[in-house]
């Protein structure tokens, strides 16, 4: 009836398994006891859970992004803790634990706190920078939410139900084949990034074709904001690479479920078709990941700067160069693998090729702040320490590509630095720069800057003092995931790297501290004109938050920095003569019914009860025929209640225009909008 | 750079700051004595050459990302009125084309490098020597390291002896998950895998005592699958031969299956004798019948054959 699931299921092996159930378990039920106290379920689903808008599908992504970043940092914490103590002891955690923390983090940090985080600002940003109303399938996007959410609630449960993967996050075989990993780990780890991966590979169609397709008249794809072209170049790689994890996991899935051999060890299977199918995928995913977050530095460098961002068609070249070259390199991940020198020499080539596209944008950013006007605001203190640290991750990957020393730094904590070096300089401090930048457009009110600034001094500092030590001891040949070691020589670079997560966790409470005391004052710091950085991009033009239809007129489109030139016109202001109906789509429960279905199938075939993963298929499949078959999606905004709107946002902003130039002297006052009265 | 190649002396002297800079920040650490630091034998010593090359090079973009990011900071900060603001001004030929034709060079430099450095230093090439090599066979198991000597019939369990100034000429497998196998102070690593062989060419300069381990994760033992590398006098190797032979140990078919379960922190145990043709036995085993993945096993027939019971 319940498949393997039985009562041993429960973590009662360990005291440390057993607090991190409890923290979720009690979590939960707080979160959920808030809400009924405040009475909020039915607003939390009417206005939040079913909504298709795509800006507060946007803020659930993020919120559950930050959520995220929070448990993958509790289990990084928890290795560098370890690893701290463990010379010659077996610290506090056993290796059973321990490989299941370090497959976790992984797995965490990038599935459902990168991807989401990713598409989260992609989402509340993109149909604005390009004038348009929505995304091309509103529904869709939910359905992708709601299956990545899945897959994050599915690695939660395991915390609680049995054990995570123990296989790390790229979780190879054949020590993730069913062999010598008979548990329901692999599995857990297995579902929950098909299924999200799923809802990623949705999210990339649903953005390329929104760019491709709803852009405002005028915007010619040579006028598009850099952080539209990186959404647009990180959704095609989207497309083509997930498919590729998709079928990866599909396939081990095959082997460990119904005991077929793709990478068994005998019967025919290989394990180098895991490694060669997995970073086909795994290659592309760090530019998936990375190039949005160029994206935000290219928008923030030129706003902070009051500059226009240097040599655009460049910057443009290189992020396409990019998107093309990181098919490319894949199989850098495994020299080591015994492939012959020519091949290893051509990806080896490959890999160093990227660095000059990269380069060139951290130039064209340096050159967009000379002769500029540099505002530090987080966003912008974010970006100047991204371009300083970047570089020496930069560095690091070079040296990396070179296979002789590939052979040499493989697989130790050199490598360890060095992702971790791209992934928190270059994707983590972009996406924290977005969400400081963008936050106002998406709630309606700024966040503090002081603990903003705070949290990057930490971030900066924690990170050099984590990860540097890990570059030394790769030199020093320190395997990655070790859990205790005996070379005592590696022991105060551990120690360091420990101080340096827990720098780290000062900077993640700032972040808290931030949000909390913005939240607090949030009246006193109301973005009334929706343009609180003097922006040059057409998400600037509309109201913080944005009316659920973006823009009332669609805007006209004559330069790269439409909005800034619009303001220059004296014509980003005007109110149109007349307003016409808007067509808009209407919520759906839909989405949540799907993203439900699918953690419990994925539970379900987890744990091989078998009745209930054919009732969630069917389950499925019917949501998909009733969606299919239901022709009343849409609902009309009548002209009278969109005029009711935009006449009290012209309201609002007249009421700020006095205040506002007051404080920012440095830049001359913006044409004044006629207010309707 | 391994005897080859001619670098000025200006280029070789910019090469040892590099490597003074990083002792120097480092000294009192335990980084001067890294292993791929301070490199024991001619594969690790070309395969560290080749990464201060291009760290020296690099620098040629990263010093001037560092000066312009802290420069154009301080100048262009917002207070400061006297610095020129010319908020329309966005290209410039003559930088745009710097921009990409400086690390353009660079890599097309490294390039270069890596083509002809990774064909040299390829793990799979016999080393040069005068000596005929040691042929040893590795055998990665759950956690530990078996290491076959073919021509002395003998073995030895997470102990590697050699002659120093001979070649180590290895072949690699694995009897459980992928395994790598990795002696930092010697060379790069390989990885070990089941059902077929890799190759692996080290050789030490000195007599000494290294850390070798796996370094892919393999399980619960891995943190402890560590073994010393010795490189003896090589007029001493015989003796130390004479002296596993005289071990009361003998590896054959039996021994070999208890040996392969899985055990941790294993003690160096030797050998006096081995079953014949056991390293082609133990890459066979899951090569059996099919005829895909008898190509992988360099050349030699795959006889079905299933070398433990629980096979």
């Amino acid at each position: 009836m319940l498949g393997r699931l039985t009562i041993d299921a429960l973590p009662f092996y360990s005291w440390v398994a057993m607090g991190g159930a409890s923290v979720v378990v009690l979590g939960a039920l707080a979160v959920a006891a808030a809400i009924t106290w405040f009475g909020a379920w039915r607003y939390l689903w009417r206005e939040w859970l079913t909504s298709v808008d795509h800006k507060r599908i946007g803020i659930m992504y993020i919120t559950l992004a930050l959520v995220m970043l929070v448990r993958g940092f509790v289990d990084a914490i928890m290795m560098r803790a370890q690893q701290a103590f463990a010379l010659n002891s077996d610290g506090y955690l056993p290796p059973s634990h321990f490989e299941q923390i370090f497959s976790s983090h992984g797995t965490i940090m990038i599935f459902f706190m990168a991807m989401p985080f990713l598409s989260g600002l992609i989402n509340i940003v993109v149909p604005q920078q390009i004038g348009a109303r929505d995304v091309a399938f509103p529904f869709l996007n939910s359905v992708s939410l709601w299956l990545t959410a899945a897959g994050a609630a599915l690695v939660m449960v395991s915390l609680v139900i049995g054990k995570f993967s123990t296989a790390g996050w790229t979780g190879y075989p054949p020590y993730s084949g069913a062999q010598f990993n008979p548990g329901v780990g692999v599995d857990y780890w297995l579902w929950a990034v098909l299924i999200s991966g799923v809802g990623s590979t949705l999210t990339g169609i649903n953005f390329v074709v929104t760019i491709v397709k709803r852009r405002a008249p005028g915007l010619t794809l040579m006028r598009m904001p850099l952080f539209t072209w990186t959404a647009l170049c990180s959704s095609t790689m989207i497309i083509f690479a997930f498919p590729a994890l998709t079928v990866a996991c599909t396939m081990l899935a095959l082997d460990r479920t119904f005991g077929m051999h793709f990478f068994t060890n005998a019967d025919g299977g290989n394990l180098m078709n895991y490694a060669n199918i997995f970073w086909m995928w795994g290659h592309p995913e760090v530019y998936i990941l990375v190039l949005p977050a160029f994206g935000v530095f290219s928008e923030v460098v030129a706003t902070f700067s009051g500059k226009r961002l240097f040599a655009y068609r460049s910057l443009v070249f290189a992020t396409a160069a990019i998107t093309l070259l990181s098919f490319t390199v894949w199989l850098h991940h495994f020299f080591t693998m015994g492939a012959s020198a020519s091949v290893n020499a051509f990806f080896g080539i490959a890999t160093m090729t990227i660095a000059i596209p990269t380069g060139v944008k951290v130039f064209d950013w340096l050159f967009t702040m000379y002769r500029g006007r540099i505002r530090f605001h987080p966003s912008m203190v974010w970006t100047i320490g991204f371009m300083v640290t970047f570089v020496i991750g930069g560095m690091s990957g070079v040296l990396l590509a070179l296979p002789p020393a590939d052979y040499l730094m493989h697989n130790t904590t050199f490598l360890v630095a060095h992702f971790h070096n791209m992934i928190i300089p270059g994707v983590l401090f972009g996406y924290l720069a977005g969400y400081m930048y963008w936050f106002p457009k998406a709630v309606g009110f700024t966040l503090e800057e002081r603990w903003g600034r705070w949290s990057f001094w930490c971030w900066i500092v924690g990170f050099m003092l984590a990860f540097m030590p890990l570059y030394a001891l790769g030199f020093m040949g320190m395997p990655r995931r070790m859990e205790h070691y005996n070379v005592a020589e590696w022991q105060p670079y551990l120690a360091v790297a420990g101080l340096g997560a827990v720098i780290i966790l000062l900077g993640i409470a700032c972040l808290v501290i931030q949000l909390a005391v913005s939240v607090k004052a949030w009246r006193t710091a109301r973005d009334l004109n929706g343009d609180p950085w003097d922006g040059r991009t057409l998400e600037w033009l509309t109201s913080s938050p944005p009316a659920p239809y973006n823009f009332a007129v669609l805007p006209e489109v004559k330069d790269i920095d439409a909005f800034l030139d619009m303001k220059r016109r004296g014509v980003a202001y005007q109110k149109p003569t007349a307003y016409v109906d808007i067509h808009m789509p209407k919520n759906s429960g839909l989405g949540p019914v799907v993203g439900g279905l699918a953690l419990l199938l994925g539970f379900a075939v987890v744990w091989h009860i078998w009745w209930l993963a054919g009732l969630c298929a069917l389950g499925l499949g019917t949501t998909v025929i009733l969606r299919a078959s239901d022709d009343d999606t849409e609902f009309c905004l009548p002209a009278s209640e969109v005029e009711k709107i935009e006449d009290q946002r012209y309201r609002a902003m007249a009421s700020d225009i006095r205040a506002s130039d007051v404080d920012r002297p440095l830049f001359p006052a913006r044409p004044i909008p006629e207010v309707a009265t | 750079m391994g005897g080859t190649g001619k670098p000025t002396a200006a280029y070789s002297s910019w090469r040892a700051a590099v490597a003074l800079g990083i002792a120097a920040l480092s000294s009192g650490c335990g980084l001067s004595d890294a292993p791929i630091l301070d490199p024991k034998g001619p594969i690790a010593l070309a395969e560290r050459g080749l990464l201060f090359t291009a760290i020296l090079v690099m620098l040629i973009v990263v010093v001037p990302v560092f000066v312009l990011a802290v420069g154009f900071t301080w100048r262009y900060r917002a207070s400061n009125n006297k610095a020129r603001y010319e908020p329309d001004w966005s290209y410039s030929g003559r930088i745009d084309g710097v921009i990409w034709l400086v690390p353009a060079l660079i890599v097309a430099a490294l390039g270069i490098h890596v083509w002809i450095y990774t064909h040299k230093l390829d793990p799979y090439k016999r080393l040069a020597s005068s000596v005929p090599p040691i042929e040893v066979e590795v055998v990665a198991q759950d956690w530990k390291w078996l290491f076959i000597y073919p021509k002395q019939e003998i073995a030895v369990v997470n102990r590697l002896v050699f002659p120093s100034g001979t070649p180590l000429s290895l072949r690699i497998t694995s009897d459980t998950v992928m395994n790598s196998f990795f002696i930092p102070a010697l060379g790069g690593q390989i990885y070990a895998m089941a059902g077929m062989q890799t190759r692996l060419n080290l050789l030490a300069f000195e007599p000494g005592r290294f850390m070798g381990r796996n370094v892919q994760y393999s399980g619960g033992g891995f943190a402890d699958q560590h073994f010393e590398a010795i490189a003896t006098p090589p007029e001493e190797f015989n003796a130390w031969v004479e002296k596993v032979k005289q071990s009361a140990n003998k590896l054959d078919v039996a021994t070999y299956c208890a040996l392969a379960k899985p055990s941790r922190k294993h003690p160096v145990t030797s050998y006096s004798t081995v079953e014949r043709n056991l390293f082609d036995r133990i890459v066979a085993k899951y090569a059996a019948g099919r005829s895909s993945a008898e190509k992988l096993v360099s050349n030699r027939p795959a006889t079905a054959s299933s070398l433990c019971s629980d096979d």
